[in-house]
């Protein structure tokens, strides 16, 4: 009797013993909710298969994604073992201690020779060019351009734009052009309008709007690595980028005062635009019959250039990051190291996921994917992002509470917009002892 | 004392519920007073600790003592100031309106109608819906594309919510439509227990409509219209959920949208935990206004 309830005691013992062991195989990865995610769980079954380790991509909607992320992060929770998190968090999250340091890891994969440069240098490092790495790039982002190629292509509209214009009515290479064709097809009376941009400032949606124009008109945000903002985000290229944008607003639908990425692409499955701003992630609603009408007349192209032949896109997308108070790191690199392997990045991109793998992106079999893959392609070398310091929220609400009124309201002009954000961030900056 | 709570005569009523008092102060009293110091009272000093500090939730960092300058800086920061000149037209323009419509929908109900009690129903399901959901379909009828407000109204393309001057009107209208009926309730039983005979004794005296309104009806709605007024206050004060669907606009940016921008997406928390006190001190000192004048209303 005394035998067999020590027999019993060793099972229970051996059971409990290994409940932790089999409980490490499960990795829990946090992500906004949206279609990459979806396709990255979709990749992540097939580890599952391969090494039997559980993944299990969380989701939760846009709007909730950084609250939810940092209300967990300051609770040194254990929920979400990696997280697929937004560049602008790199400061706050790195300089809290929520990530792993991957710098060993990002150099030891030679990482920053496999992702694209832009990937690396705004997805993984922070500080800028301080060689330290906190992120795997993930989900390559960009803003690029869906248009209706139907109106585009019409022989009356053609012969009609080239005779008011006095050049081809075709698919805009510059800003100017981009202007020209949103008034162009601007005709509130036939329900018509010339574009769709984006306007939303309850979070970074007009801001990435802004800097698609302010970027390749030659203007920039500040200098990232001294923090001076002063002759820069008003610079007299700054302006004209921002001036632009505001003739943009004029062309949009009406109501087109609190838009992203749902009305943007609703501008072209209603048939309300010829034109459309949007995240490259957004695109394959606009392919799919099911979910746009329009699907066989849409087209894509990359953010125009400037006056001064610049030429720059507002950066998307995510890096994948260890999370500090994950009980399965190890199991996490384990991942990770699977996740960079070229022949899983090439599933990544197959299944629908923008891969920041260099040498995927370069080929012709991702580029002739999607109609839209070319012109990602083209636009992920040559973007820009917002501030990535951990009081980057603080930035981002002063320059909505400047730039949005302007845009929308018409108030002020782009100049005293510009020097007063200046102003703003220039006292951001000091309060936080980043310029004296 | 345990034995006063603990002893129960018998035949007595609790005897036969089988709940002694030192029962009940176990079961329910002292869960709700834990459940309250750990959900408020906790919190609410935590909070003025850290309105103290420049404590930043989204970070390691330990708080620091910094006394006023929180309160400093928010009191002389033009934005705040903006916050609050906006909220106080936008309660000036919602509690007015749901006063005079949820008043007037009570005078009409007040009277002998058919089908009275389902009309008081319907009239009363717009407060039983979510505010988020609430925005989420005004956002619709205020579309000026499709919108059928427009429509009706033979407004053509009106940009109710893209047009900064009027955005907030239309903000303010959603709350009317949502809690006039809360109004209307309260002053539906106030004007129930105005006694009859006073109305029969103005009749007699052959009072007009007006003096019979403004001499009976009203003083005697007054005490429970005021507590309605009190209610829609306060809550107007903390509006957030539609307005935050309907519209990203500066000029409706009410307090407690810039409180919980600066609070989850700013991670400001010693500021925002000062915030948060100003607007409390603000609520209270007008709640007390209005009770005052409560108590000379009743006394009257």
């Amino acid at each position: 009797m005394q035998r067999q309830l020590y027999r019993l005691m060793a099972g229970v013992a051996a059971i409990a013993l290994s409940a932790p062991a089999a409980m490490s195989q499960e990795l829990t990865i946090f992500w906004a909710e949206w279609d990459p995610a979806n396709y990255l769980q979709e990749l992540v079954n097939e580890y599952e298969a391969e090494t039997g380790v559980t993944v299990t991509v969380e989701t939760t909607p846009w709007q909730d994604f950084q609250t939810k992320a940092f209300t967990e992060f300051n609770a040194r929770g254990s929920a979400y073992d990696m997280i697929v998190g937004d560049s602008q968090w790199l400061g706050a999250a790195s300089e809290a201690g929520h990530y792993v340091d991957l710098t060993e890891f990002f150099n030891t994969h030679k990482l920053g020779e496999i992702m694209a440069p832009a990937t690396v240098k705004y997805y993984a490092e922070y500080p800028g060019n301080s060689g330290k790495y906190w992120a795997v790039p993930a989900e390559g982002d960009a803003v690029g351009w869906s248009y209706r190629k139907d109106w585009f292509e019409d022989p009356a509209e053609m012969a009609a734009f080239k005779e008011k214009y006095g050049y081809d009515l075709a698919v805009p290479e510059t800003w100017a052009q981009l202007i020209d064709i949103a008034e162009f097809f601007h005709r509130p009376d036939q329900n018509r309008y010339g574009i769709a941009i984006y306007t939303d400032n309850s979070y970074d949606g007009l801001i990435m709007g802004v800097e698609n124009a302010l970027f390749s008109y030659g203007g920039n945000l500040g200098d990232y690595s001294t923090y001076q903002v002063d002759g820069i985000l008003n610079s007299d290229a700054s302006i004209a980028g921002l001036e632009a944008y505001r003739k943009l607003y004029g062309f949009t639908p009406p109501g087109w005062s609190k838009t992203f990425f749902v009305e943007n692409n609703q501008a072209i499955t209603e048939g309300l635009a010829a034109m459309s701003m949007n995240y490259f992630a957004f695109f394959p609603a606009l392919v799919n019959p099911a979910t746009n009408p329009n699907a066989e007349v849409t087209g894509f192209f990359a953010n125009p250039k400037g006056p001064n032949g610049d030429q720059f896109a507002a950066l998307g997308g995510q890096g994948i990051s260890i999370v500090s108070y994950s009980e399965n790191q190890e199991e996490a690199f384990k991942f990770l190291e699977w996740f960079i392997k070229e022949e899983t990045q090439k599933r990544w991109a197959e299944l629908g996921g923008y891969t920041a793998h260099a040498a995927t992106l370069e080929s012709e079999e991702f580029r002739k994917a999607t109609p839209y893959n070319e012109a990602f392609y083209q636009t992920m070398f040559m973007v820009k992002d917002f501030w990535a310091v951990p009081e980057y929220a603080e930035l981002l609400t002063a320059a909505n509470a400047r730039i949005y009124p302007y845009i929308v309201g018409g108030e002020g002009t782009a100049k005293e917009v510009l020097d007063a954000l200046t102003a703003d961030w220039n006292e951001t900056f000091k309060k936080y002892g980043r310029i004296q | 004392m345990a034995d006063v709570m603990t002893r129960l005569e018998p035949n007595t009523r609790a005897a036969a519920r089988g709940l002694s008092d030192l029962s009940i102060r176990n079961l329910f009293i002292i869960p709700t007073i834990a459940f309250l110091i750990v959900f408020n009272v906790f919190p609410l000093l935590y909070s003025l600790y850290t309105a103290f500090t420049d404590y930043r939730a989204s970070t390691s960092a330990p708080a620091n003592w910094i006394g006023l300058a929180n309160f400093r800086d928010l009191l002389s920061d033009p934005f705040i100031w903006r916050n609050f000149t906006i909220t106080a037209k936008y309660v000036i323009i919602s509690v007015t309106g749901q006063v005079l419509v949820g008043f007037g929908l009570a005078m009409l109900l007040n009277r002998p109608i058919p089908l009275k009690g389902l009309i008081t129903t319907l009239l009363l399901l717009p407060m039983m819906l979510s505010p988020a959901v609430v925005g989420l379909f005004w956002k619709l009828l205020y579309d000026p594309s499709f919108g059928i407000i427009n429509y009706f109204l033979g407004l053509g393309k009106f940009e109710w919510l893209a047009d900064p001057q009027v955005a907030l009107y239309a903000v303010a209208i959603v709350d009317i439509w949502m809690w006039s009926p809360f109004v209307m309730l309260l002053s539906l039983a106030g004007l129930s227990a105005v006694p009859k005979h006073l109305y029969e004794a103005a009749e007699i005296d052959r009072a007009g409509p007006f003096y019979t309104f403004f001499r009976i009806t009203l003083p005697l709605v007054a005490p429970i219209l005021m507590i309605a007024i009190i209610f829609r206050t306060m809550e107007a004060f903390k509006t957030f959920d539609h307005a935050y669907i309907l519209s990203t606009q500066p000029t409706t940016e009410l307090i407690a949208i810039r409180l919980y921008k600066m609070a989850f997406l700013e991670w400001q928390t010693g500021m925002s935990s000062a915030f948060a006190y100003i607007v409390l001190i603000v609520v209270v000192a007008i709640t007390n206004i209005y009770v005052k004048y409560l108590n000379k209303a009743k006394a009257r």
